[in-house]
């Protein structure tokens, strides 16, 4: 039953993924095309792990899961500011990258410091 | 004074990087915020700036220390990557305690995050005081504080060592 | 050709980004998900940064991006340190099949 579940789920993973890859295939024969087509398919995959990271903040048993996924999510998002960097070419998307990392940071710490039950300034 | 110094350099090519293509009214305005920066808090980050001046220590820091985090850190993802994949979860996890011999707070803090990032170890707390490490670990293959500390400490610490000791 | 090998280092970002999160659905414990997001994310992005600035070359954008990626490296640890001891000291448990839980021993000692 367990490896039953296993295989629909990489079934589902692997069918979503090249479902979204694979109309994107024809940069690799036409290398002059702007690379809008594969990165902005690459978007859609960074989307995806945004879901798997609100299903863990949907359904985490204690606040610790919900801590650990919304500082995943921090992450993430920085990788997506890189990508549209690079897709548009425009360079302030990297500017709201950094931003996002350095206040992320901050906020899991300040997350942290209220799951461990003590005041801020100690 | 001299920590000050050094805080200034590092505030200024920080300054240059975000603002790089750097031409002469950039380096001005660059100038006078790294000044204001490390006059107002020159004395907090950087305690003992006479270690900053051997050269030693940069040449262990890039062609020992950076390698091999490197590698480790590769080796890790595809680590983790095999277990989360396996259809039945190779996972035995277990907190284990580990001895360091380090005593300065950037060592530690260099060497806790070293951890993190090598192959099934987290570190969790740090004793400061009788000098243990707690450490998280996915695949618990010794309960024995040195056997432990030889698996999981022992290759970062004796680089660390003569980087930040 | 330098464009390819950027995107070489963004696929291989995406799939260590697919991976670790998918670890935090998957894995059954704080430490384990914790373990798993944080390396897998962490080599992810630093990995797509990287390609990035590949792409790109030296210009303002690509500094950008190569300070990204030193920042990422530095902090991210440092938060999952703090989440993984503000957990323990919650009173978050491990998992039931777990080994052994040195420190919880050694914190009843204490008190």
């Amino acid at each position: 039953m367990k490896l039953f579940r296993w295989f629909l789920g990489a079934f589902i993973l692997v069918g979503v993924v090249s479902f979204i890859l694979i109309k994107s295939l024809p940069f690799l024969f036409y290398p002059n095309l702007p690379f809008l087509g594969f990165l902005g398919r690459a978007l859609y995959i960074i989307i995806l792990c945004c879901i798997f990271c609100l299903y863990r903040i949907w359904k985490g048993p204690t606040s610790a899961d919900r801590i650990v996924a919304i500082d995943i999510l921090g992450i993430l998002i920085v990788g997506f500011c890189a990508i549209l960097t690079i897709s548009t070419r425009r360079s302030w998307y990297i500017d709201i990258g950094i931003a996002w990392a350095l206040q992320s940071f901050i906020s899991t710490l300040a997350l942290s410091k209220y799951l461990e039950g003590r005041s801020f300034d100690e | 004074m001299r920590s000050k110094i050094v805080l200034f350099l590092v505030a200024f090519i920080c300054w240059c990087l975000l603002n790089w293509i750097p031409d002469w009214q950039h380096l001005l305005v660059g100038i006078f915020v790294a000044g204001f920066v490390a006059y107002l808090t020159g004395d907090l980050f950087i305690r003992s700036p006479d270690r900053l001046s051997h050269p030693h220590r940069y040449w262990y820091f890039v062609f020992h220390y950076l390698p091999l985090f490197i590698w480790e850190c590769i080796k890790a993802n595809i680590d983790v990557a095999f277990r989360v994949l396996h259809p039945r979860l190779p996972i035995r996890p277990g907190i284990v305690k580990v001895k360091i011999k380090l005593k300065t707070d950037t060592g530690i803090t260099f060497l806790a995050n070293s951890i993190t990032l090598t192959p099934g170890t987290l570190s969790v707390d740090v004793d400061r005081e009788k000098g243990f490490l707690y450490v998280h670990w996915i695949d618990v293959k010794s309960k024995d504080v040195e056997e432990a500390t030889k698996i999981v400490v022992a290759r970062f610490e004796r680089v660390l060592e003569k980087i930040f000791e | 050709m330098r464009d390819i090998i950027g995107l070489a280092f963004m696929t291989i970002g995406f799939t260590f980004d697919v991976i670790g999160c998918l670890g935090l659905v998957r894995l059954p414990d704080v430490y384990n998900r914790l373990q798993a997001a944080t390396k897998c994310v962490t080599l992810g992005t630093c990995s797509i940064l990287f390609g990035a600035f590949l792409i790109v070359g030296f210009t303002a954008a690509g500094m950008k991006s190569l300070m990204c990626m030193v920042f990422v490296v530095l902090t991210s640890p440092v938060a999952a340190h703090a989440i993984a001891r503000g957990a323990h000291k919650a009173g978050v448990k491990l998992w039931k099949d777990s080994v052994i839980d040195a420190y919880a021993e050694d914190k009843e000692g204490k008190t």
